[in-house]
């Protein structure tokens, strides 16, 4: 179908002085070209409970059921929330909390009743003649705008700001340099020492310090671990007691390291590992300790496929090989799991050698710099 | 509008009521007045015309949830404590007693397993947040589908998608308080997306977590935004949208006796105030049935947070999921040092550039339609998606975009439940996000576009009836029979495009137009938009054809009976001009 309306092509839009024409004027010009024109609203049709005097009474009785229904409902939550415990011996219905369920379905019956009910008065009951209303412009009427832009330059005239670039830059400069308190109030969001970027790049591990089991601190000895084992594991110092001498560590602190210190040891062959130019040292007869933060976002890495040696993070899939210094094999991860250099103690147990290299975790502007 | 009430039941009184005589609810509304002046003002809203239409309904599926999310979330507050201070767990669920846990996360559990009601407002809450945010989203999708966004109404759009990123967040923050095991891994992750912000990354951090991350302030803080900050800006912004609708009038859709310059509907009060009030239980109700059956969020089964700790499967709420889909799909090593400073465009991308620039996209698409068709007009009536083709193959383009991005958030889902391999589903949807919206775009177009030719067929030769009659000559041909007036005047009932064209580099006198190179891109976007569009047929155009139609009918005129195959069974051919066959 050609488009055969190019001989209108304006709008009505603006009088040639920027103003809106008002509505009326509006119509499109095309509208006698309408091929069909318009009926009209068609005839209001009269509703069973309208002109019957029966159904009239039957819907007030449906109504009036669903809101006494409503009441029944609302009084059998407060039977519900008397009857069954929650708690130590809690009540359960085909074995989930009796509580819960009776309330649930008690309160939500009390109001979808009143719900339908009222709806179902408005619908059989209330008058149901639609109604026309006129629209109007959203825009005001001209002499208003007029009047509104008049009293703006009055004002702005009056006030005499324009006129005096002096004052005017002062005070806006003013106002803009309020900010600064704004912003630096905000500084002690983390307060003092607590914004320490370069806490970013150490963690908590120290040359000697044992690799202990993470949940229950007892530290690891090399031989344990049997071929393709995975063990979580941190810091002794995680675990201070008396005999270990580390100090205690408390709320953000503790967390702090725990967060930046938890590691992954396995053991595969030695002759699987690839080490990297001057890691050859960093393992201990083929066991071999990575961070167990994901270098993308965060997450602690978890998932170890022990015929490949590659471990997975559940968050984003970043995967990485941990035979050949972690690389990132698949997934959105940059940068190779940090390493953690291992040793054996005297009594065999595994220790650090000391910290990583480099910063664990995500990355961030500053982590080359540290 | 004089309503005729003479035949209206006799529960609805004939006899109106009198100025004489207010009664209680006069009386009660004239000493308010004396005070408050408010007549003025309510006369015309009073009885305000709200047109009808189920599609109307969803916005107020969002509004109704909301305020199930105030009353909800004032019972949890009485209970819930904000506190990172570590406890050790000594309430009535087995499993964890004895466990050391956030105050929060206790005073979670405190509510879930000790509070009579405190398991069903929780859950009450945390699916009331998820209607919320999805019916917003239908909402949306259903303002944009009927152009509904057009002028006046661009500016109530915008505050929708204000609406939408501060439900989202609020979602977010909200989640993020019970300190479990699961939200405290997407706290962690949101920490990793702070830090990957050029230049201040690593302070926004520190200071937002009150030092290094996990800190003991996020909880409290995150509360405070989730309980006042949020709540407060969308409740002024919920008000300003309805404020907007009130001034506005609602858009209706086209039909008799509906047109630009009026509304068509029922009264607020009593019709409309009773059927939205009334659907305000409905929705509350169902949000109590889906609390008290449908368990959500169990942090119970997660644990306290532990930032060593991490479950398969971790996902975060569905909203969340399209950046963490985009997350997820960047191919390995998208990051660079430059002058010994890390830029991680691996999460800059999906999180800090993409999600943003899709809602600045979102807030322009009425600016950018109204620039392209410079039409300048207030639109009340809307259009159906088929008669914007173009604006209908963009949203489709843009849900296509969503939904891949969505469905690669949950890749790992994905290939457990259909034992997929994991590379190869982020390897398509490495693909797919780029090619998936294209085709869409171009399916849906072509799709409208054929829509509207089957419309203007049924204008012009009537609807298929599917009965099949043969000539004397032996030809067979179906017979088509003409719609309803009332069809046929809906179906013309819009607008011609119009496709915008440049006048000219120069006016009349010899002077370079201003901005002709941006009115050569409006042109050719214009025609890109409009040029394949099917307009309606001219009134000529109908006439000829039913000409046509009426030719066809007196070569029958020599039989005896119609040919519309019913002589053959008891359903005679009506009077098509008076009942037709099917109502369209």
């Amino acid at each position: 179908m050609s488009n055969d309306n190019s001989s209108t092509p304006e709008h009505p839009v603006n009088a040639p002085d920027g103003t809106p024409v008002p509505y009326e004027t509006h119509v499109p010009t095309h509208r006698d070209a309408e091929p069909i024109s318009d009926p009209g609203l068609p005839v209001h049709t009269w509703r069973p409970t309208d002109v019957d005097p029966k159904a009239e009474k039957r819907a007030e009785r449906q109504i009036a059921a669903m809101f006494i229904a409503a009441m029944i409902s609302a009084v059998l939550f407060v039977v519900a929330y008397f009857s069954f415990e929650v708690g130590d011996n809690w009540d359960t219905f085909a074995g989930l909390g009796a509580s819960t369920i009776t309330l649930g379905l008690t309160l939500g019956l009390s109001l979808l009743l009143i719900g339908t009910g009222i709806i179902h008065l408005a619908r059989k009951l209330m008058a149901d003649h639609e109604m026309v209303e006129m629209r109007h412009p959203a825009a005001s009427p001209q002499e208003d705008r007029e009047a509104t832009v008049q009293a703006l330059n009055d004002g702005l005239a009056e006030a005499g700001i324009g006129r005096r670039p002096l004052v005017r830059n002062t005070m806006l400069g003013a106002v803009a340099v309020l900010g600064l308190p704004a912003v630096v109030l905000l500084r002690d969001l983390a307060p003092g020492d607590a914004l320490d970027v370069e806490k970013l790049g150490q963690t908590i591990w120290e040359p000697g310090m044992r690799l202990v089991r993470d949940v229950v601190g007892t530290p690891i000895l090399a031989s344990e671990i049997e071929m393709g084992d995975l063990i979580n594991a941190a810091p002794e110092a995680m675990f201070p007691t008396e005999e270990n001498g580390y100090p205690e560590l408390h709320g953000a602190e503790e967390q702090a390291e725990k967060a930046k210190g938890a590691i992954i040891i396995v053991r595969m062959d030695p002759d699987d590992i690839i080490p990297l130019p001057g890691r050859e040292k960093w393992t201990v007869d083929g066991i071999i300790s990575y961070s167990k933060i994901c270098t993308h976002v965060g997450c602690p890495i978890s998932l170890y496929e022990r015929t490949t040696h590659h471990v997975l993070c559940p968050c984003h899939q970043s995967t990485f090989d941990l035979a050949d210094h972690a690389k990132v094999i698949f997934g959105p991860a940059a940068r190779p799991l940090p390493q953690l250099p291992i040793a054996v103690d005297d009594e065999g147990y595994l220790v650090a050698q000391g910290d990583f290299n480099e910063p664990i975790g995500a990355s961030f502007w500053e982590r080359e710099k540290l | 509008m004089s309503v005729d009430t003479s035949k209206v039941a006799t529960s609805n009184r004939t006899d109106a009521a009198t100025a004489s005589k207010p009664g209680p609810a006069g009386s009660l509304a004239s000493w308010a007045d004396d005070r408050l002046g408010l007549a003025t003002a309510m006369k015309k809203n009073l009885r305000k015309v709200f047109p009808d239409h189920w599609s109307f309904m969803l916005g107020e599926i969002a509004l109704w949830s909301f305020v199930v999310l105030l009353l909800t979330g004032v019972f949890l507050t009485l209970w819930f404590n904000p506190s990172m201070g570590h406890i050790t767990y000594e309430g009535s669920y087995d499993q964890l007693r004895g466990v050391g846990m956030s105050e929060s996360m206790a005073s979670t559990l405190h509510i879930s397993f000790d509070v009579r009601g405190g398991l069903l407002m929780r859950q009450m809450h945390h699916w009331a947040a998820a209607i919320f945010i999805a019916s917003m989203m239908v909402h949306l999708l259903r303002v944009a589908f009927t152009g509904a966004y057009r002028k006046p109404r661009e500016l109530n759009w915008v505050i929708g998608c204000l609406l939408l990123l501060l439900g989202t967040l609020e979602g977010f923050t909200g989640y993020s308080l019970p300190d479990d095991l699961l939200s405290g891994t997407g706290v962690r992750a949101a920490d990793g997306f702070l830090k990957a912000t050029p230049v201040a990354g690593s302070y926004m951090s520190f200071l937002l977590f009150g030092g290094e991350f996990p800190g003991e302030s996020i909880i409290p803080r995150l509360y405070i935004i989730h309980v006042l900050l949020i709540p407060g800006i969308l409740l002024a912004l919920i008000a300003a949208h309805m404020l907007l609708l009130v001034y506005h009038k609602h858009t209706q859709w086209p039909g008799p006796g509906r047109t630009e310059q009026n509304v068509v509907g029922f009264p607020m009060l009593p019709v409309y105030a009773a059927k939205a009030g009334g659907f305000f239980f409905m929705v509350f109700g169902v949000i109590a049935i889906m609390g008290g059956l449908l368990s959500i969020n169990p942090v119970w089964k997660f644990g306290p947070y532990d930032p060593t700790k991490v479950t398969a499967g971790s996902q975060p709420d569905w909203y969340m999921g399209w950046p963490d889909g985009l997350l997820r799909i960047i191919p390995t090593g998208w990051e660079s040092v430059i002058f010994g400073y890390t830029i991680s465009w691996n999460v800059m991308l999906p999180i800090l550039i993409v999600p943003p620039m899709m809602l600045v996209i979102l807030m322009l698409l009425p600016f950018i339609e109204g620039w392209i068709t410079g039409d300048k007009r207030d639109h009340h009536l809307l259009q159906r998606p088929r008669n914007a083709p173009t604006r209908t193959a963009v949203m489709v383009s843009l849900m296509t975009f969503y939904g891949l991005a969505w469905a690669a958030g949950g890749n790992d889902i994905i290939a457990i439940k259909l034992h997929l391999s994991i590379n190869q589903i982020t390897y398509f949807m490495r693909v797919a996000i780029f090619l998936g919206p294209l085709l869409a775009f171009w399916i849906t177009r072509r799709w409208c576009i054929s829509l509207q030719r089957h419309d203007n067929e049924k204008l012009l030769h009537g609807y298929e009836t599917g009965i099949i009659t043969r000539s004397p000559e032996g030809q067979y041909a179906e017979r088509h029979l003409p719609i309803n007036e009332t069809s046929a005047y809906t179906l013309t009932a819009r607008d011609r495009d119009e496709v915008y064209t440049v006048g000219g580099d120069t006016d009349a006198s010899g002077v370079a137009a201003p901005n002709s190179r941006s009115e050569k891109l409006r042109a050719r976007l214009s025609s890109w938009m409009y040029s394949h569009n099917v307009q309606k047929p001219t009134r000529a155009e109908l006439e000829e054809a039913h000409h046509h139609a009426e030719h066809e009918a007196e070569l029958q005129a020599g039989l005896d009976h119609p040919v519309d195959g019913h002589q053959f069974d008891d359903h005679r051919l009506r009077d098509t001009d008076d009942v037709p066959l099917r109502d369209h």
